[in-house]
């Protein structure tokens, strides 16, 4: 009871921002907005190689929008950390018994929040666009949970990195190393049996793509229930190990004092 | 009386070959304010760091209210309040949220918490300030905001480091009534590092002066000054310091601020 109280306020510390300063939200949906048009427009003539099944492109590419703003998003989500550690905040927070999990998991509650919202906008600005989702609302809110679990690994990630680090550059230097290329290894921007064999095994064992495939079933194909049990799964257990590698990180951080 | 504190032989060391502590020892008397004195990087804040569960000594022990802070480092949490050297508040919360959850990561909940966040905004002269975000406060009411927030649980041992560095004359004075009021009414015990001899003479009752790890000499500040009556007429804390680590303890300071820069 305690440890939740505990997880909840500190995820109270983001959301107390987000709702002091909304427009930081619209600032991180830039980059996924000129995705969307960008890619879209750049991969429009994808749909006319033979062979790509489905419809328009950008049913195919929101799913992978989605993914890819959720990743991005909760790669940031350990500079709160830095900013912490560097004002002392995080000094006075581990010298009171507060429950280690909660310092992790309440961040990653307020980071899956953020992506959840910004999920949404995306969601609509490509239904303005034409997306068609035929999974229905159900649908879209199957592919925002994958994208959300996606998102509390990637933000445990980030926060176990910070902690470790403590440098704002490692954590931009990380950040933009892994977005594209899980990316792109991925089925976020191409149909599977459009790329190279090789990019197809990878993406067996790309989370991105786990969260891709499923998210995309769900909310603009006919919802395979096989492979969403499969993906979510396997989200759901790296969410956790995230976690935990997260929470143990603030006890070595603990010992380099 | 008992000891509040009891630090026996730490070793810190840290990569590649900074040895931080070098078998320091202290020990506080429950309801006393100890002052540790020394230059930037002579040990006060690893040693304080150690005591408050936040480091692990490579060899050494250390009792805080009566609790070990290797094997009860939860316990020690729950005895002490810690004011660190860097504001501990967040930034961008308002002085009333960071009391708040000061008060819920140590348990206190609901009407309890509301009552002692109050006082704890009234007694600091922050009620007309509550509800602004920290990051619009001056220093000297961030530095009250975070004494109130490390006192909010009511703890038996208060750690104060380096507690009125980068404050105004007025905002230092003020602080040490406060923490001259903590000890003499409510009996607590205070460890308190500081690099200004003024301010430990002032302040504490017993000293210990830190040098490059090690505690090199203790006592009352009385004691020290008349230790050396045969090398000085009417000693000063500055003559202590200069006889037991070479130096001045403003030559230190300013040599260390050199080897940093």
């Amino acid at each position: 009871m305690t440890r939740m109280r505990q997880t909840l306020l500190v995820s109270m510390r983001g959301i107390r921002v987000l709702i002091r300063q909304p427009a930081y939200l619209g600032i991180t949906l830039t980059q996924p907005i000129i995705w969307l048009l960008l890619f879209g427009a750049l991969f429009k003539a994808v749909t006319q190689i033979p062979g790509f099944h489905g419809g328009s492109y950008i049913d195919f590419l929101t799913p992978g929008i989605v993914v890819m703003l959720a990743i991005t998003s909760a790669g940031w989500t350990g500079m709160g950390f830095i900013e912490d550690i560097n004002g002392g905040v995080m000094d006075r927070m581990l010298a009171t018994p507060v429950w280690r999990g909660a310092l992790n998991t309440g961040s990653v509650i307020y980071a899956v929040l953020t992506i959840v919202i910004q999920s949404a906008l995306i969601v609509l600005l490509a239904l303005a666009l034409g997306a068609d989702y035929k999974g229905g609302v159900g649908g879209v809110l199957i592919l925002v949970v994958l994208a959300g679990l996606l998102g509390a690994a990637f933000a445990s990630l980030s926060n176990g990195l910070a902690v470790l680090t403590r440098q704002r550059e490692t954590l931009i230097g990380a950040v933009s190393a892994v977005v594209l290329p899980l990316t792109f290894l991925s089925s976020a921007l191409m149909q599977q049996s459009l790329v190279p064999a090789w990019i197809r095994t990878v993406a067996k064992f790309n989370p991105v793509n786990w969260a891709v495939e499923a998210g995309r079933s769900a909310a603009m194909e006919k919802i395979d229930w096989g492979l969403l049990a499969s993906r979510f799964g396997l989200l759901a257990a790296l969410a956790l190990l995230c976690g935990v590698f997260a929470t143990h990180a603030f006890s070595v951080y603990q010992r380099s004092l | 009386m008992s000891a509040a504190i009891e630090a026996t032989e730490l070793v810190k060391t840290y990569p590649p070959e900074v040895r931080a502590l070098d078998r320091l020892s202290l020990s506080v008397q429950e309801g006393t304010i100890f002052g540790l004195l020394g230059p930037n990087g002579a040990g006060k804040s690893t040693t304080v760091r150690i005591l408050t569960t936040l480091s692990r000594p490579d060899s050494g022990s250390a009792r805080v209210a009566g609790l070990d802070v290797l094997a009860d480092p939860v316990g020690v949490r729950r005895a002490i309040g810690v004011v660190g050297q860097k504001h501990g508040a967040d930034p961008e919360a308002t002085g009333r949220e960071n009391l708040v959850l000061q008060g819920e990561f140590h348990a206190i909940t609901g009407r309890e918490l509301r009552e002692r966040v109050a006082q704890s905004l009234e007694r600091f002269g922050l009620c007309d300030a509550a509800e602004r975000q920290v990051k619009t406060y001056s220093g000297g009411m961030q530095r009250r905001l975070d004494v109130a927030m490390g006192l909010l649980h009511r703890p038996r041992v208060l750690f104060l480091d380096e507690p009125t560095t980068g404050l105004d004359p007025e905002a230092r004075a003020e602080m040490w009534q406060e923490i001259e009021r903590l000890a003499a009414e409510e009996r607590m015990t205070i460890l308190l590092t500081t690099h200004y001899l003024e301010e430990a003479n002032r302040l504490a009752s017993q000293l210990a002066i830190v040098d490059r790890g090690r505690v090199v000499v203790a006592g009352t500040p009385e004691r020290l000054k008349s230790d050396l009556q045969a090398e000085a007429i009417n000693p000063t804390l500055d003559d202590v310091y200069l006889h037991h680590t070479g130096r001045a303890l403003r030559t230190a300071n300013a040599e260390l601020k050199e080897v940093g820069a």
